[in-house]
C-alpha cells in the first residue's frame, strides 16, 4: 500500500442548514477564520432536511467525516425541524457505531449565525479527529475509490 | 380450529363479511400459506397450526382495497402490526372483521432442520414435545427449542385490537429481549464491524425482509425507484449490504413492532431483528418506552421530540 | 473408479486449491453456501443443497461489462474482464448441473455470452451424488438421477471416503495431475450406496408428482387457465424464489455512477418484481398474478417449447424451503392436476 508515503487528506462534509450554520460559515469567511479546505459544505434549507441516506451517501461516495450544522434547538427557522434533526441523528449514529462504524465520523453542532468563530473551531476540531482516526474504510463504495 | 371454520362460514353464511384471510393447509406438514377463503367448500383446506406463523396484517392492506368486508385471524403480536398500519391510514378498520386467535407460540421449520432432521414425513405435538417422522427414522423434540425466535421475546397474550376472540393464548417469553444487542454494543468496534460484516454479506438483496414487513407499508418502496443511484437488486459490495439494511431499519424506527418475520422469513437466516431491536433499544432509553403497536393513536418516537433531548454524541457516547 | 479416505480430504482440497480456484460448499455465518476454499473455511459436505445455487459460480449475481472512464474532457471504455484463471467447484449436486445444463442453452446458444462461456471454458465441475434425500427434492420428476450426478468428474461420499470417477476429458486431465491421492475404489460398493438412495427417492413425498399437461407447446393451454387466479394470492413479490434457483437467468443491466466514472454491470433480476421488463412505456405485467405465472410458465412451458422439451426446473426443491409465504412450484402443478387443467 502507498498509503503510508501520501499525506491523508480526509474528505469531510458538512450539511449547513441555511439560516443559521451556513450564515455562521459566512461570518467565519469574513472575519478570516480560518478552517480546513477538507470541509466541504452542502446547504440545506434546515438541518431537518437531511435523510439519514445523506449522510449514508455522502460516506458512500468517499467521506471520511459528515458533521450536521443547524440552529441551535429553539432557535429553528421552521420552529421546530432541528428537534426531529436531534432525535434521528442520535438514532442514526448510535447505529453505525452499533454496526463498527468508528463514532468519530460522525457529529452535530448547533451553530448559528453569529458564531463564526464557533464554526471555525468546531470544523477545525473535527478535521483533526477525522484525521487521527484516519481513512474511511468501513463504510465506503469501493468502486468510488478510484 | 374447528371453532374458527364454523364462525367464518357462519359469518360468511350471514354475508357480513365478504372474504376470510387465513391460513390454507400445505402439501407439506410444515407449510401452510397465508390464504383467502370465499366460500364454505375453501374452507374446507383451511388449517391454523403451530407452522401458521405468518403476520396476516401485511395482507389487510391489499384486503383494504377490495370490496368489502374481511374476517382476519390475527395472533397477540399481529394485533400489534394491524394497530401500526391503523395509525398510518394503511389499513381500514371498518373493513376489518378482527378474530384474536390464541397462540402459544410457532415454530420454526428452519430451527428444526438445524437441529439434524432431514426428510420430514410428518410431525405432530405432543405437549411440550415435538414427534417428528421422517424418512431416515423418527425424531422427538423440544418444542422450546425450535420456536421462533420471536417467540422467546413474546410480548404477551393479550390482542391490541380485536372484534372477538376465540382460543388460548400462552406467553412464551423466556428470554431478555435486548440480550443479544447488548452483546454486541460491548464488542470493539472490530468485532462488531466483523460480525455484521459476515452476516450481511450473505444477504442476496432478494428483498424477502422488506416485502414482509407490515411495517414497509410504502406505495413505492425508496429502493425500487429508477431514480435511486445504487445496486436495488445486488450486494455490490459491502457498503450497499449495510445501506439497505440500515435504511430500512431506520424507515420503521418507532414504527417497527418487532414482530420478528424480517428474521423468520430471510433465506440466508441473517438475525435482522437485530437493525430493529437497537433502534427500539436506544428509544426505549433515549425516549422513554415505546411500543409501537400498542395503540393506535400515541404519536411515535420519531414525529414527536421534547425539549431536553439528548444531543447525538451523548447518545451515542453513553455506552 | 478411484478413491480417497474421508480424512484426506483436506489434503485434495489443498492440493486442487494450489493449481487453480476452489469453489466449495462452505459452512459461513451459520448457512452453506458455495465459496472460495481456504484453510480456515469450513466446508461442509454433508449439507444437500447450499442456500443460494452454485449458478453464481458461472453466472454471478453480480458483474461489470464495462467501465466509462472520464479524463477531463476524454471518455475512454475499458470492458470487463472475461475470466482467465481455471477453478473447480466441488460438491454440486445432480440438481445443480442439471441447472448448469439449462443455463448453457441459454448463454451459450447464440448469440453466445461471452462472459458465461469463458467462465464454463475454465471451470472443472465435480458433482457429488446426494445419499439423503429432503423430502422437499423432487429431481426424478425432471429424469434426474441424484445418484449418477454427471459433471466432468462425478463423486460418490459414504462416512468413510469419497468415491471419484471421471466422465469428461477434462475430468480424466485433472483426476490425472493428482492421481497420487487416490487408490482404487470399490464399484460395487459405490452401486450399493446408488441404490440404497434411489430406494429412499422412490419413498419421497413428491416422488409421484406428474407432469402431464405441462411441456412444449401448452402456452394456449395453459396461460389463460383460470386457476392461477387466486394462486398468488400470497405472493409477497419478494425475490427469494429466483435468486435461489439454479435455473433462473433472467437478468438486468445497469449503470452505477461513481462520480468520475460509470460502471455498466448487470445483475440477476426477479421476475417477481414491480419493475422486471420495465419499458418506456411501462410494465407488461402489470399485476402479481401475471408475474407469478410468467415464472411457472417460463419454467414449465416456455423453456421446453423453445429447448426440445427441457423443462427449466431442476426440482431441486430451495423454494420449497424457502419461499416466505410457502408457494412454489410443486404446490402450482398440484393445483392444476386437482384442477384438471
Amino acid at each position: 500500500m502507498s498509503i503510508e508515503n501520501k499525506e491523508f487528506k480526509p474528505k469531510i462534509v458538512a450539511f449547513c442548514c441555511n439560516w443559521c450554520s451556513y450564515a455562521g460559515a459566512d461570518l467565519a469567511g469574513s472575519s478570516r477564520l480560518a478552517y480546513p479546505a477538507d470541509v466541504k459544505i452542502i446547504r440545506v434549507p434546515c438541518s431537518c432536511r437531511v435523510n439519514p441516506m445523506f449522510v449514508l451517501r455522502a460516506f458512500e461516495k468517499g467521506a471520511d467525516g459528515v458533521i450536521l450544522c443547524g440552529c441551535h434547538p429553539g432557535d429553528c427557522h421552521y420552529t421546530t425541524g432541528n428537534y426531529y434533526t436531534r432525535r434521528r441523528m442520535s438514532l442514526l449514529f448510535s447505529m453505525l457505531d452499533f454496526i463498527g462504524v468508528e463514532n468519530g465520523r460522525t457529529r452535530v453542532e448547533w451553530v448559528s449565525a453569529a458564531e463564526g468563530v464557533k464554526f471555525s473551531t468546531t470544523m477545525n476540531d473535527f478535521a483533526k479527529k477525522i484525521h487521527s482516526l484516519g481513512e474511511n474504510v468501513r463504510l465506503g463504495d469501493i468502486r468510488c475509490k478510484n | 380450529m374447528q371453532e374458527l371454520i364454523n364462525k367464518s362460514k357462519e359469518l360468511l353464511a350471514s354475508g357480513s363479511i365478504n372474504r376470510v384471510l387465513g391460513w390454507k393447509a400445505g402439501d407439506l406438514s410444515y407449510n401452510p400459506e397465508p390464504a383467502f377463503f370465499t366460500s364454505e367448500e375453501e374452507l374446507a383446506d383451511f388449517i391454523y397450526d403451530d407452522f401458521c406463523a405468518a403476520n396476516l396484517s401485511k395482507f389487510m392492506i391489499e384486503a383494504a382495497k377490495k370490496e368489502g368486508k374481511t374476517l382476519v385471524f390475527l395472533k397477540p403480536c399481529d394485533t400489534y402490526s394491524f394497530n401500526q398500519l391503523l395509525k398510518e391510514h394503511r389499513v381500514d378498520r371498518e373493513k376489518a372483521y378482527i378474530v384474536g386467535v390464541g397462540c402459544s407460540g410457532k415454530l420454526s421449520t428452519t430451527k428444526i432442520k438445524e437441529q439434524g432432521v432431514k426428510g420430514i414425513t410428518k410431525i405432530t405435538t405432543n405437549g411440550d414435545t415435538l414427534e417428528i417422522a421422517t424418512l431416515y427414522g423418527d425424531k422427538s423434540l423440544n418444542r422450546s427449542d425450535v420456536l421462533l425466535e420471536r417467540c422467546h421475546v413474546c410480548k404477551g397474550k393479550e390482542h391490541r385490537i380485536y372484534d372477538e376472540l376465540i382460543g388460548e393464548s400462552k406467553e412464551t417469553s423466556d428470554r431478555d429481549k435486548f440480550k443479544e444487542v447488548e452483546m454486541l454494543e460491548k464488542m470493539s468496534p472490530e468485532e462488531k464491524f466483523a460480525f455484521f460484516q459476515q452476516e450481511l454479506s450473505k444477504c442476496i438483496r432478494c428483498n424477502a425482509c422488506r416485502n414482509v414487513c407490515p411495517a414497509c407499508s410504502c406505495r413505492k418502496c425508496v429502493f425500487d425507484s429508477d431514480k435511486f443511484d445504487s445496486a436495488q437488486k445486488l450486494n455490490a459490495n459491502s457498503f450497499e449490504e449495510k445501506m439497505f439494511h440500515i435504511i430500512r431499519a431506520f424507515h420503521v424506527a418507532g414504527r417497527c413492532t418487532d414482530c420478528g418475520e424480517c428474521s423468520r422469513v430471510c433465506p440466508e437466516g441473517i438475525p435482522l431483528h437485530l437493525f430493529n431491536r437497537k433502534f427500539i433499544k436506544d428509544i426505549d432509553e433515549l425516549y422513554g418506552e415505546f411500543r409501537a403497536g400498542e395503540d393506535a393513536e400515541t404519536v411515535g418516537p420519531l414525529t414527536s421530540f421534547t425539549f431536553d433531548d439528548a444531543e447525538p454524541q451523548e447518545a451515542v457516547e453513553r455506552g | 473408479m478411484y478413491k480417497i479416505a474421508r480424512d484426506k480430504l483436506p489434503a485434495l482440497f489443498q492440493l486442487l486449491a494450489s493449481e487453480q480456484e476452489l469453489i466449495l460448499p462452505i459452512n459461513s455465518g451459520n448457512q452453506v453456501n458455495f465459496g472460495l476454499w481456504s484453510e480456515e473455511a469450513e466446508v461442509s459436505l454433508d449439507a444437500l443443497n447450499s442456500v443460494k445455487s452454485p449458478k453464481d459460480a458461472f453466472f454471478p449475481q453480480g458483474e461489470d461489462l464495462y467501465t466509462v472512464k472520464k479524463d477531463g474532457k476524454k471518455l475512454s471504455i475499458e470492458l470487463g474482464s472475461l475470466k482467465e484463471q481455471d477453478f473447480v467447484i466441488f460438491g454440486m449436486r445432480a440438481c445443480d448441473y442439471r441447472g448448469v445444463e439449462v443455463l448453457d442453452k441459454v448463454f451459450l446458444s447464440d448469440p453466445v455470452d461471452n462472459y458465461y462461456k469463458a467462465r464454463r471454458e475454465h471451470g472443472t465441475i465435480i458433482t457429488m451424488a446426494c445419499s439423503e434425500p429432503e423430502e422437499t427434492c423432487f429431481c426424478k420428476v425432471f429424469d434426474i438421477d441424484c445418484t449418477t450426478p454427471g459433471g466432468d468428474i462425478q463423486t460418490w461420499l459414504d462416512k468413510d471416503a469419497l468415491y471419484w470417477q471421471p466422465v469428461s476429458e477434462k475430468g480424466v486431465a485433472l483426476t490425472a495431475k493428482i492421481s497420487e491421492l487416490f487408490t482404487d475404489g470399490d464399484e460395487e460398493k459405490v452401486e450399493a450406496m446408488k441404490k440404497a438412495t434411489q430406494e429412499i427417492v422412490e419413498k419421497l413425498p413428491y416422488a409421484d408428482l406428474s407432469l402431464k399437461g405441462w411441456g412444449a407447446g401448452m402456452t394456449d393451454e395453459k396461460f389463460d387457465s383460470p386457476v392461477w387466479e387466486n394462486l398468488a394470492d400470497s405472493c409477497l413479490a419478494c425475490g427469494t424464489c429466483t435468486f435461489i434457483c439454479p435455473t433462473c437467468q433472467c437478468y438486468d443491466i445497469k449503470d452505477y455512477n461513481t462520480g468520475s466514472n460509470v460502471h455498466r454491470y448487470r445483475c440477476w433480476d426477479s421476475c417477481m418484481y414491480s419493475d422486471f421488463t420495465m419499458m418506456a412505456h411501462g410494465n407488461n405485467r402489470t399485476t402479481q398474478m401475471q408475474r407469478f405465472r410468467q415464472r411457472f410458465m417460463h419454467k414449465l412451458v416456455y423453456f421446453p417449447t423453445n429447448n426440445e422439451g427441457m423443462y427449466s426446473c431442476v426440482g431441486c426443491g430451495r423454494c420449497v424451503g424457502k419461499c416466505p409465504s410457502s408457494l412454489n412450484i410443486v404446490k402450482v402443478i398440484k393445483k392444476f392436476e386437482e384442477k384438471g387443467e
